[in-house]
C-alpha cells in the first residue's frame, strides 16, 4: 500500500513486477470502490526518445518508458485514463514520435496528450498533432473538468522567423540553458479559448489544468516559467478547487497560490537539478517543496518516475513511482489548504539530506 | 634595423616582462589576454559540453547537467563510492562520457578534457571548495 521502498528492495520488487501484482493499489478503502468521484489516473511524462540514426534510439530513454508503461498497466484498481505530459521526442522527428507512441501504445488505458516543446519545434507542432490531434481541448470526467493547454508557444515572430530548417529552431529550444531561449507561453488566443471553455462550467466543479511547463513563475533561465502564468491564474482564480498538473521540469515541485495547486511530474528518461543548484542565478523555487536528492547516475532509472493520481476530493493526491528512489506521496492537505507530502512535510527532516 | 639589433631589442623586452611578471603587480595587458586564453577554452567547453563530442548516441551532458549544475566540482577530488576510490573531477567526466553518452573516454589532458573542466568549474565560480564532501 504505497510503502515506499528503497534500492535495497529493487530486485525483490523487480521479481513482483515480473509476477504482475505490483503493490500500486490506491485509498480506496476509506473512499469505497463505488464512490463515482473516487478515481484515479497515470501520469508519464517526458520521455524524450531519441533516435540516433535509422531504427536505432537511445537506449535509456526507451527503457525509461518502457518500464513506465508496463508498471502503469499493474495499477490497481485500473486507471480511469492516462495523461501523457509532453516531450515524447527530443528532436520532434517523425521517427522519434512514432517510436515513443509506439510504446505507448501498449498502455491499456486511454491516453491524452500535451505537447512539449521538443515535440514542437521542428515543424510548429505538425506532426504531433496529425498523430494526436488538438494540442488544446477540454473534457468531463466524473464530476471533473479538466483543461489541456499549450504552454510552450513563444513570440510569433520569433516561431516565425525565417530558419534555414525547422531543426535550427527546434535546437534553440531543445537547450534548455540556451542563453538565447525564449520564453514560454500559453498566449492570447488559447487564453481567450479558455476563457469560453471554463465560462461554462459551473464554479464548484473541481478543475484540473494540464500544462507541459508549470503556468507559475519559478526559473526563467531553464523555461521552469511561463510569460503569462498570472493571467492563466486569473482564470482560474473563480472555482473553488483547481489544479494545475505540469511535467517539462523532471522533478517534484509543488506549490499553492490562492485557490490553485500546482503538482509537478518526473521525467521517465532523466532528472533535471533543482535551479537553485546553479549559482549564479537567482530562482523561485516554491517554499513548500520538500526537494528530492539529486540523482546517483550509477543508478541508471535514478531519479526519474512516473505518478498516479487520485482524485477523491477534487484536490489531486500524487503518488510518484521512483523506480531507484524511494517512492513520495504529495497529497492536497485539505485542513492546511496545499499540497504536503505525506512523509516529510511536517518533520523536521529533508527528504535526503545530501547532496 | 639589422638582426643583432632586432634580436637585442626582443631579449631586452622579453627580460623586462618577465621582470614585470615575476616581482611587480600584473599589468592590464596580462590579466586581459590570461582571462581571454581562458574564456576562450571556456567557451569552447561549453560547445563540447552541449553536444560536441562526437559520441555516436548523440546524448549531451547539459541533458543532465544544464549549466553545469549537479557536478559539485568543489567536492573533488572525492571518495568517489561508486568507483571505490579516490577520484578527480576528469575521471568522473570519463564515466558520464562512457556510460549515458556510450561514448571513448577522454585523456585527461585532452584539450576537450580541460575545456569541459573549466567550463564546469566556471558555471561554479564562487562556490566554497570542499574536497571530500558528499
Ligand atoms: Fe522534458
Ligand atoms: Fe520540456
Amino acid at each position: 500500500m504505497n510503502k515506499p521502498f528503497s534500492r535495497r528492495d529493487f530486485l525483490k520488487r523487480t521479481a513482483v513486477v515480473a509476477a504482475g501484482a505490483l503493490p500500486l493499489t490506491n485509498i480506496e478503502i476509506a473512499f469505497g470502490k463505488n464512490n463515482p468521484k473516487n478515481f484515479n489516473f497515470a501520469y508519464i511524462s517526458d520521455s524524450h526518445i531519441t533516435q540516433i540514426k535509422g531504427n536505432k534510439f537511445v537506449r535509456n530513454w526507451d527503457r525509461g518508458l518502457i518500464r513506465a508503461v508496463a508498471e502503469t498497466n499493474l495499477l490497481d484498481p485500473k486507471p480511469d485514463f492516462v495523461f501523457y505530459g509532453g516531450d515524447i521526442a527530443q528532436l520532434g522527428k517523425p521517427a522519434e514520435i512514432d517510436h515513443g507512441l509506439e510504446i505507448l501504445s501498449g498502455l491499456n488505458a486511454k491516453t491524452h496528450y500535451v505537447m512539449g516543446e521538443h515535440d514542437y519545434y521542428v515543424d510548429l507542432g505538425d506532426y504531433w498533432q496529425k498523430q494526436l490531434g488538438a494540442d488544446h481541448y477540454s473534457f468531463d470526467h466524473k464530476g471533473v473538468h479538466f483543461v489541456v493547454l499549450n504552454s510552450i508557444l513563444t513570440y510569433e515572430k520569433w516561431m516565425h522567423q525565417k530558419w534555414d530548417k525547422g531543426m535550427d529552431r527546434m535546437k534553440q529550444m531543445a537547450r534548455l540553458d540556451n542563453p538565447h531561449g525564449q520564453p514560454f507561453m500559453v498566449g492570447e488566443a488559447q487564453r481567450k479559448w479558455l476563457q469560453d471553455d471554463l465560462s461554462k462550467i459551473s464554479k464548484d466543479t473541481p478543475l484540473v489544468v494540464f500544462s507541459h511547463s508549470p503556468l507559475q513563475k519559478i526559473y526563467k533561465g531553464w523555461n521552469f516559467w511561463t510569460d503569462d502564468a498570472e493571467q492563466v491564474q486569473a482564470l482560474l482564480k473563480p472555482f473553488d478547487k483547481a489544479t494545475v498538473i505540469y511535467g517539462h521540469v523532471h522533478q517534484i515541485q509543488y506549490n499553492q497560490i490562492g485557490n490553485i495547486s500546482f503538482n509537478s511530474a518526473m521525467a521517465t528518461a532523466w532528472p533535471w537539478p533543482y535551479p537553485k543548484s546553479y549559482v549564479q542565478k537567482d530562482s523561485y523555487m516554491p517554499k513548500l517543496t520538500v526537494e528530492m536528492n539529486r540523482a546517483d547516475p550509477f543508478f541508471e532509472r535514478d531519479a526519474t518516475g512516473w505518478q498516479f493520481i487520485n482524485m477523491h476530493t477534487g484536490n489531486v493526491d500524487l503518488n510518484y513511482v521512483l523506480p531507484d528512489n524511494t517512492n513520495r506521496i504529495v497529497a492536497f492537505d485539505s485542513k492546511a489548504g496545499h499540497p504536503a507530502d505525506k512523509d516529510f512535510q511536517y518533520k523536521q527532516t529533508v527528504a535526503q539530506d545530501h547532496y | 634595423m639589422n638582426k643583432t639589433l632586432s634580436t637585442i631589442s626582443v631579449l631586452a623586452m622579453t627580460l623586462s616582462f618577465s621582470h614585470t611578471s615575476q616581482a611587480d603587480n600584473f599589468t592590464e595587458a596580462d590579466l586581459k589576454h590570461w582571462n581571454d586564453e581562458f574564456m576562450s577554452v571556456v567557451d569552447h567547453g561549453e560547445a563540447v559540453f552541449h553536444g560536441g563530442l562526437k559520441n555516436e548516441n548523440t546524448v549531451s551532458c547539459d541533458q543532465c547537467h544544464p549549466n553545469a549544475t549537479n557536478i559539485h566540482p568543489e567536492t573533488y577530488p572525492k571518495f568517489q563510492q561508486q568507483l571505490g576510490k579516490v577520484a578527480v573531477l576528469g575521471e568522473m567526466i570519463n564515466w558520464c562520457i562512457m556510460n549515458p553518452l556510450e561514448g571513448e573516454p577522454l585523456a585527461l589532458d585532452d584539450p576537450d578534457m580541460t575545456a569541459i573542466q573549466s567550463y564546469i568549474h566556471y558555471e561554479r565560480r564562487g562556490v566554497k571548495l570542499a574536497p571530500g564532501k558528499h
